[in-house]
């Protein structure tokens, strides 16, 4: 692609005619000089301990011992080594392969690990569990961004991902606590947020209403019913409308004893694995059917999508349903998984860290999950610092994936783009 | 649930407003090219928007009456999810057939009780007559200013969901320079204003900026900045510095006397900080309707487009726009630290921020209109508490019954085909292709 489009590099004074941003490579420079300046000459000279596999596993994996300083040091360059390829390619007029900003991610985030965990009074995680959690914690953040990217990506905005992965927990708590069963809940907490959507798709589409209004309301709105509902029914009556119970988790036998991986693929509950299945079907639905392609057009535009013969409104309509329906699921992961009843505002918040990630992940159901997951790991990260002592405030931890987002729209991480018909309503003719 | 089945019923005397959405719609998004405007269009030019027709009938079609609709039609609401909870409404609706006086009187008790102890809570009781409405005034003092806030970004165009981070910060500020530093009278909390209002300004303009600079969705932007505001002030209250001495819990020291508002009425707690929200509600009155500077905002909220061919500065407004409704919310901020609590806590802007939006929306977006849907959404507040103690309904119900109003406000058609207030078909001859067309004329000429 780019031998096209650069000038020959024969003198230095000649500037290729193109050039892709320099944004990727400057940011990765940055961030790889702080790691190597902070993590490694300033680092900790503690050694941090990483258990792979915990002391009841059939197959015993010794711990990573890494030298706070040292490890520091040694990542920092690899880091540094990266951002010069970015850098290299830059010159020569190319862009930055996309595994390149993954994989600096990773080791970033594994260097600031060795960093806190060094740093900390008791310098030894498991790696294990840690991965675990964060997956735990990432479940309902994923099922939420899929709902954020099949709605952006037919064209309406979601904000009320908030709202709907409430409506699902509440549901799914009362639900299964009265039929007895969780798996029905379970069922009834995707209706519940397809309804929520309903909403949303009825004012934005039908009536025009602002997008952004209407999922900020109805944020509210159920906010408001939920909170309403558990202090009339709940409160008083917790055995009757409110001792859900949990799905069972379902152990794969054999796959489910692999170290690390084992735990987190393969012993899970069915919203876990429904999690798996979610992204990998609603991106091979997206990008690889002929439903996926209508659905991108009606989001990049409509009035083509419409000369073709696709009913933009319906398309947009039914998606923006399956969408609710698909975060109702993540909503229930709350109150089926995570703890077994519902409390008021239970998820706090993770609505909008799904929306973070669904932006962050560029509107792509694996970005989306890959972000998610790294979000999650945040969240288990503030947890745990605060668990093993460490010099950094929690509050700092839980105010990454806000600003990670920040800089991601602002374009100083890669170049995010919402489909260009995201937030307009289609009016025919 | 209930609103799905509202909207689900009121689906089919949609035709008749279609000529009425054709015409709104073509204004706020030019032809389908921009994003909808937040702002009524009617309430962009100060046009009433419905000029035929019968006095009555413009009385009845113009925006404030749909807006006391809303109103009803979600207090109604509001009032049956009240009632579907009730112990005696569900004994009696046992043998509605035999005897559907008993149910309909218990419906009509617990619809009003919860309704009757908010009023009570919020404008007057016979116990201490007007008192409440004194501390219904002192909770919409810093919805007011949020409000004005997020209704100026509104008119030009943006979506200000940052009032919550904005008074964060401000208050952040506010309440240091208020217990930290000892100013003389007067001078103290002069410095208590200035610095809470820089504060919220520059969490603003950062919004504007990143929107100017780089075309990061304010939305996003605002959403992420108000967790960051958020996780600052939880991480500054757990340091020494904000920390009450030998006091383990996340609450600052009092703000000295010298740095808070003067009680206005002894025996409550009304400050002065309501007369600043009357003032600002003036001045921000002046500058969208009275101003180069607020006609550049509107002109640049109805037509970005447009008004950059117009020649005005569309990145410099949107940065001094989001600077100027950061400040609005710092007012609010400030009231809450300076005047309402008197310490920095937590949770210090409540809900303001969030509740900030919907008065901008019920309040049309127009300084006057935000000032009463304040006043309006405080006395919700502050009659909730006592309808809480009183008859045990939840707060929550307020949340629902705002939430329904702005949708309703929001979507006027809906409002209209429910009460079977459709316009006249006034524009018989001109057919739906041409009116976009007419409103995009009007509205690029309007910014020249």
């Amino acid at each position: 692609m780019s031998a096209t489009t650069t000038a020959p590099k024969s003198g230095s004074t000649a500037l290729p005619a193109f050039r892709p941003s320099m944004k990727v490579p400057l940011s990765l420079g940055i961030l790889a000089l702080i790691a190597l300046v902070f993590f490694g000459f300033l680092g900790p000279d503690k050694t941090a301990e990483m258990k792979i596999s915990d002391a009841g596993d059939a197959v015993a994996v010794p711990a990573l011992m890494i030298p706070g300083q040292v490890g520091g040091i040694v990542l920092g360059i690899l880091l540094l080594a990266m951002a010069a390829y970015s850098i290299y390619l830059w010159t020569q007029g190319e862009r930055s392969p996309k595994w390149l900003p993954i994989a600096f991610a990773v080791v970033f985030v594994f260097a600031l690990l060795v960093w806190i965990v060094a740093g900390a009074r008791q310098p030894s995680i498991s790696l294990a569990g840690l991965v675990a959690g964060s997956v735990t914690l990432a479940v309902p953040l994923v099922f939420g961004s899929l709902s954020g990217v099949l709605c952006e990506r037919v064209g309406v905005v979601n904000i009320a991902i908030e709202g709907q992965l409430l409506g699902g927990a509440f549901t799914a708590a009362l639900v299964a606590t009265m039929t007895g069963s969780p798996y029905i809940g379970l069922i009834a907490a995707a209706a519940a947020g397809a309804a929520v959507s309903m909403v949303l798709a009825v004012f934005s589409i039908k009536y025009l209403v602002n997008q952004i209004i209407v999922g900020v309301v109805l944020n509210v709105l159920v906010s408001g019913l939920t909170g309403f509902l558990y202090g009339t029914l709940m409160v008083p009556n917790k055995e009757q409308f409110n001792t859900p119970g949990r799905l069972d988790i379902l152990p794969i036998p054999l796959l489910s004893d692999i170290p690390i991986i084992g735990p987190i693929l393969f012993e899970q509950s069915i919203a876990g694995y429904l999690m798996y299945i979610a992204v990998a079907v609603v991106w091979f639905g997206l990008f690889k059917t002929r439903w996926g392609l209508r659905v991108r057009a009606v989001g990049e535009h409509p009035q083509a999508a419409d000369t073709l013969g696709i009913n933009v409104n319906a398309t947009r309509f039914w998606n923006v349903t399956l969408g609710g329906a698909i975060a109702g699921i993540g909503g229930a992961v709350f109150t089926l998984v995570t703890i077994d009843s519902f409390t008021k505002d239970i998820s706090g918040g993770r609505g909008f860290i799904a929306l973070a990630a669904l932006i962050f992940g560029r509107w792509n159901p694996i970005g989306a999950f890959l972000a998610s997951l790294l979000f999650g790991f945040a969240y288990n990260l503030q947890s745990i610092l605060g668990i093993i002592g460490t010099p950094v405030p929690s509050q700092f931890m839980a105010m990454l994936p806000y600003l990670v987002t920040i800089f991601a729209v602002a374009g100083l991480v890669g170049k995010s783009r919402p489909p260009a018909a995201s937030g307009i309503p289609y009016v025919k003719g | 649930m209930t609103t799905k089945d509202e909207s689900g019923k009121d689906q089919k005397p949609e035709e008749s407003t279609s000529e009425v959405r054709a015409a709104d719609v073509a204004l706020d998004t030019a032809g389908g090219t921009l994003e909808p405007s937040i702002v009524p269009v009617s309430s962009q030019s100060g046009d009433p928007g419905h000029k035929q027709g019968s006095l009555m009938r413009r009385i009845v079609m113009g925006n404030g009456f749909v807006s006391v609709l809303a109103v009803i039609v979600a207090l109604f609401l509001g009032g049956l999810l009240i009632a579907s909870t009730d112990a005696q409404v569900a004994k009696t609706a046992g043998y509605l057939f035999a005897r559907p006086t008993d149910f309909l009187s218990a419906l009509w008790t617990a619809m009003t009780e919860s309704y009757v102890a908010l009023f009570q809570g919020a404008v007057f009781n016979p116990r201490e007559g007007f008192k409440p409405l004194l501390e219904t005034m002192t909770v919409a003092t810093p919805l007011i200013c949020a409000g004005l806030g997020v209704a100026l970004a509104f008119r030009a165009g943006l979506f200000n969901i940052g009032a919550q981070g904005q008074i964060i910060i401000s208050a952040t500020l506010a309440a240091y320079v208020g217990f930290a530093w000892h100013l003389p009278f007067g001078l103290h909390l002069l410095v208590v204003i200035i610095m809470g209002v820089l504060g919220g300004a520059l969490w603003g303009a950062i919004v504007g900026i990143l929107k100017a600079r780089t075309g990061a969705h304010e939305v996003i932007v605002t959403i992420m900045l108000n967790y960051v505001a958020l996780f600052l002030l939880d991480f500054l209250l757990n340091t020494a510095a904000f920390r009450r001495p030998g006091d383990n819990s996340p609450i600052s020291p009092r703000l000295d006397e010298s740095a808070t508002y003067p009680v206005l009425i002894p025996g409550s707690r009304l400050h002065v900080g309501f007369l600043v929200a009357i003032a600002l509600t003036y001045g921000v009155w002046w500058l969208l309707n009275r101003s180069t500077i607020g006609f550049e905002f509107r002109a640049v909220g109805a037509n970005p487009v447009a008004a950059r061919t117009a020649g005005v500065k569309v990145s410099r407004a949107t940065i001094l726009v989001m600077a100027m409704a950061g400040a609005l919310a710092a007012f609010g901020g400030v009231a809450q630290v300076a005047g309402t609590e008197k310490v920095l806590t937590g949770g210090v802007a409540a809900q303001i921020g969030f509740d900030a939006i919907t008065v901008a929306l019920l309040g049309r977006s127009t300084p006057w209109g935000t000032f009463f849907a304040g006043l309006l959404f405080g006395a919700f507040r502050a009659g909730a508490v006592q309808m809480q103690i009183q008859t045990g309904t939840p707060i929550d119900i307020v949340l629902v019954v705002q939430s329904l109003i702005v949708l309703f406000i929001a979507a006027p058609p809906l409002i209209r085909s429910i009460f079977r207030l459709e316009p006249k078909k006034k524009n018989k001859n001109k057919t739906p292709k041409a009116a976009p067309k007419a409103a995009l004329a009007n509205a690029t000429g309007g910014a020249k």
